[in-house]
C-alpha cells in the first residue's frame, strides 16, 4: 500500500501535497459574478421549437403506451367520450406486448386520435432491429427483443409507413396553457422520467427550455402528476395496454380540463376486458411473462430499469 | 512530475465534448480518504490519501443549490468510503430534499442500525436512494488479493444488514478477473447477492481505468490509447458521461469521478464555471469510449 504522508496522488507520481494544490489551484476557470449569470443564461436558453399549437381546447384525454392492447383502446375512446373530452391524444408505444397490432390502427383513426411517435413507432418505420426501449439489463432485452419481432412481423407495410408520418411532438393549448406532448422526454424519444428520478429542478429547467405551461409524457409506463412550484404541471399520463405495476388490472390515461383557477389534471384508472385481452395473447403464443402481467397487474418484465423507489414498490 | 497533457504536447488534437446538460453531479464526499486501499483503486484512495479532504455539508448543500439552478436530474456520493464522512447521513437527507442519491460504498460501515436510518431516510424523500456495494470477486480467494485481507466476509456482512433493512443494493464489481463481466460471472455475483437475501440482485460492472493504484498493479496506459478528433462517433460524444456530468470536490469541480487526480481536468471553482467544453486528451477517456463507461448506475 501507498503511504500518502503529505503527498498526493498525480497521475501515476507521488507529488508533495502542497504541489497538486497549488496546480488545482491554479487550474480552470473562476467567472466573474457578471459571466456566471451570463453562462447561466446561455446554458438554460429556451430551444427554438416551431411545433404548431393545437387547440384551444376546454378538455382532452391524453394516453400512451397502447402496446397492441386494442380492448384498452376501445375502453379509452368510451370513457373519454363520456366524460366529454374534446380532443384525445396518444403518447406513442403503439405496439409490443399484446396481440395483433392492426386491430389498433382502424380504432385511432375511427377515434381521431392525435397520436404522436413513441420509439416504437420510429423503429418500426425506420426498419431497426430492436425497439430502442433504453432497457440494460438482459432478461428485459430478451423479452422487448420477443414484444418487438411479434410486433414488426404483424404490422403492415402501410401501417408501418403511417406511424413513420406521425409527429414527434405536439403543442396543444388547454384554456390558456401550453402543453408539450412528447413520448418519453422533450430531450430524446427512450429518455425515462420515473417520479422518482424526476426532480422538480430538474423539471423546471426542462420545462424553462421547452417553452411550455406543462409537459405530458408516458415512456416508463407508470402514472404520475407533479405540479411544480412555478404552477406548472408535468404529468406522466399513464399507459392504457398494461397495468401499473400496482396488482391492479386497471389501466390509467389522464384527464386536463381548463378551469377558472387553472389546470386540473385527473389520472384516471380505466377497466377494461383483460381476459378477453390475456386469452387472445395466449391464442397468439405470446409469453406467459406478459399474460401474468395482465392477469395479476404485476410487471414481470421491464423491472431492471425501475429506480429504487418504484422497484421497491414492485412484486417482483 | 510528467509534462502536463496539452494539445500542444500531443501529436494531433484531443476532440472536445461540449456539456450537453449537467444530468449527474458527483460529489467526492470522503476525499481520497478510505479506511480499505484496494490495489486497482484509480484514485489511489487509502487512510493516508489526503490529495482531496472530506467535504462539509455547507460546501456540498453550496453546491446543490447551484446544481438547482442549472436543473441537475441526479447526485453521486463517492470517495474514498463516503460513510467514512461524519456529516454522510445528513448529507443524504438534505440531498433527498432535491434529487434522488445514489452512495458508492465499500460496505464495511453498514452496521445495523446506520441501515436502518437509511432505510428511514429512503422512505421519507420522493426520491430515490440507491446504495452500490463495491466487491471484487465471489469468494475470499478473489476479492482479498485486490480489496483487502477478511473483506470478503465483512463486506457480505454490510449487504445483508442493507437486505434485512428492506434496502436492495447494486454490487459494484470491476472487471480486475476476466470472468467478473461475463455470464457466468455476473451469475455467481447474482448468486452470492440471493445467499444474502437479496431477492432482486442488482450488478454495476466497470472497466479498470489503468491509473492510480490500478496503474501499478497491472500496468499504465500505452501511448496509443488516447482519443483523436477522428474518433468522434457519428452522433458525437454524447455516450460520454462527460457531455452530462461534472465531479465535485472540496478543492473544485473536475470534469468527471475519474480524472480527479488530474489537476488538469479541473475545471473550475463553481459548477456555472464549467458549462464548457472538455479536451479528451487522457487515455482514461480512451477506455471511457472504447468500453462505453459510465460511472452511473
Amino acid at each position: 500500500m501507498t503511504l500518502h504522508r503529505g503527498l498526493a496522488t498525480w497521475g501515476e507520481k507521488l507529488v508533495p501535497l502542497a504541489d497538486f494544490r497549488r496546480a488545482s489551484a491554479k487550474t480552470g476557470q473562476r467567472l466573474s459574478a457578471a459571466e456566471r449569470a451570463a453562462a447561466v443564461r446561455d446554458y438554460a436558453a429556451p430551444l427554438p421549437d416551431a411545433t404548431p399549437v393545437e387547440g384551444p381546447w376546454s378538455r382532452i384525454a391524453v394516453f400512451g403506451g397502447v402496446y397492441n392492447n386494442h380492448y384498452g383502446l376501445s375502453a379509452l375512446l368510451e370513457d373519454a367520450a363520456r366524460r366529454g373530452a374534446e380532443a384525445v391524444y396518444c403518447l406513442g408505444d403503439l405496439g409490443g406486448f399484446g396481440p395483433n397490432p392492426e386491430k389498433v390502427w382502424p380504432l385511432l383513426v375511427q377515434g381521431s386520435v392525435r397520436t404522436i411517435q413513441g420509439n416504437y413507432e420510429e423503429s418500426l418505420a425506420s426498419g431497426r432491429e430492436d425497439c430502442n426501449c433504453g432497457y440494460t439489463d438482459p432478461r428485459d432485452n430478451h423479452f422487448a427483443g420477443i414484444s418487438y419481432g411479434y410486433t414488426a412481423r404483424q404490422c403492415s407495410p402501410e401501417f408501418k409507413a403511417w406511424m413513420g408520418r406521425l409527429p414527434k411532438r405536439r403543442r396543444v393549448r388547454v384554456g390558456d396553457r401550453e402543453l408539450l406532448l412528447i413520448h418519453g422526454s422533450p430531450r430524446r424519444i427512450n429518455e425515462f422520467l420515473f417520479a422518482s428520478t424526476s426532480p422538480v429542478p430538474f423539471l423546471e429547467a426542462l420545462l424553462d427550455q421547452h417553452s411550455c405551461d406543462g409537459l405530458l409524457c408516458t415512456h416508463t409506463g407508470l402514472h404520475w402528476h407533479r405540479r411544480l412550484p412555478s404552477g406548472r404541471d408535468v404529468v406522466s399520463a399513464g399507459v392504457i395496454g398494461r397495468p401499473a405495476n400496482d396488482g391492479t388490472t386497471q389501466v390509467w390515461y389522464a384527464l386536463l380540463e381548463a378551469r377558472d383557477e387553472g389546470l386540473a389534471v385527473e389520472l384516471v384508472p380505466l377497466v377494461y376486458d383483460h381476459r378477453a385481452l390475456a386469452a387472445e395473447m395466449l391464442q397468439e403464443g405470446l409469453p406467459e411473462e406478459f399474460v401474468e402481467t395482465i392477469l395479476s397487474g404485476w410487471w414481470t418484465t421491464c423491472l431492471e430499469i425501475l429506480p429504487a423507489r418504484e422497484r421497491a414498490a414492485s412484486r417482483f | 512530475m510528467s509534462a502536463p497533457l496539452t494539445e500542444k504536447t500531443l501529436p494531433l488534437a484531443a476532440p472536445r465534448v461540449e456539456l450537453r446538460t449537467l444530468d449527474t453531479l458527483w460529489f467526492q464526499v470522503a476525499g481520497t480518504v478510505c479506511n480499505l486501499a484496494c490495489t486497482h483503486c484509480f484514485v489511489s484512495c487509502s487512510p493516508t490519501n489526503h490529495t482531496h479532504e472530506m467535504m462539509t455539508l455547507a460546501e456540498v448543500r453550496r453546491h446543490l443549490a447551484d446544481a438547482a439552478t442549472l436543473g441537475v436530474r441526479e447526485y453521486y456520493f463517492t470517495g474514498g468510503e463516503p460513510f467514512l464522512n461524519p456529516e454522510m447521513e445528513s448529507i443524504l437527507e438534505e440531498t433527498l430534499k432535491v434529487g434522488p442519491a445514489t452512495v458508492l460504498t465499500n460496505g464495511l460501515l453498514l452496521d445495523p442500525a446506520r441501515c436502518a436510518r437509511l432505510k428511514a431516510l429512503a422512505g421519507g424523500s420522493e426520491y430515490s436512494l440507491d446504495l452500490r456495494v463495491s466487491l471484487d470477486g465471489w469468494d475470499a480467494a478473489t476479492n482479498d488479493p485486490i480489496r483487502g485481507t477478511g473483506t470478503f466476509d465483512r463486506i457480505l456482512e454490510g449487504v445483508r444488514h442493507l437486505a434485512q433493512a428492506g434496502l436492495n443494493p447494486v454490487l459494484t464489481v470491476t472487471e480486475v478477473w476476466r470472468e467478473s463481466g461475463s455470464d457466468s460471472g455476473k451469475e455467481k455475483f447474482f448468486a452470492l447477492l440471493r445467499s444474502l437475501g437479496v431477492d432482486r440482485p442488482r450488478l454495476k460492472v466497470l472497466p479498470v481505468f489503468q491509473i492510480g493504484a490500478e496503474a501499478e498493479r497491472a500496468g499504465a496506459y500505452e501511448s496509443w490509447q488516447r482519443l483523436r478528433a477522428g474518433d468522434a462517433p457519428e452522433d458525437g460524444w454524447d455516450h460520454l458521461q462527460c457531455s452530462s456530468c461534472r465531479m465535485v470536490t472540496d478543492q473544485g469541480v473536475w470534469v468527471c469521478p475519474i480524472l480527479i487526480n488530474e489537476p488538469s481536468a479541473k475545471m473550475g471553482e463553481a459548477l456555472v464555471d464549467t458549462l464548457g467544453p472538455f479536451s479528451l486528451n487522457h487515455p482514461a477517456c480512451w477506455t471511457c469510449h472504447a468500453f462505453g463507461v459510465s460511472c452511473k448506475t
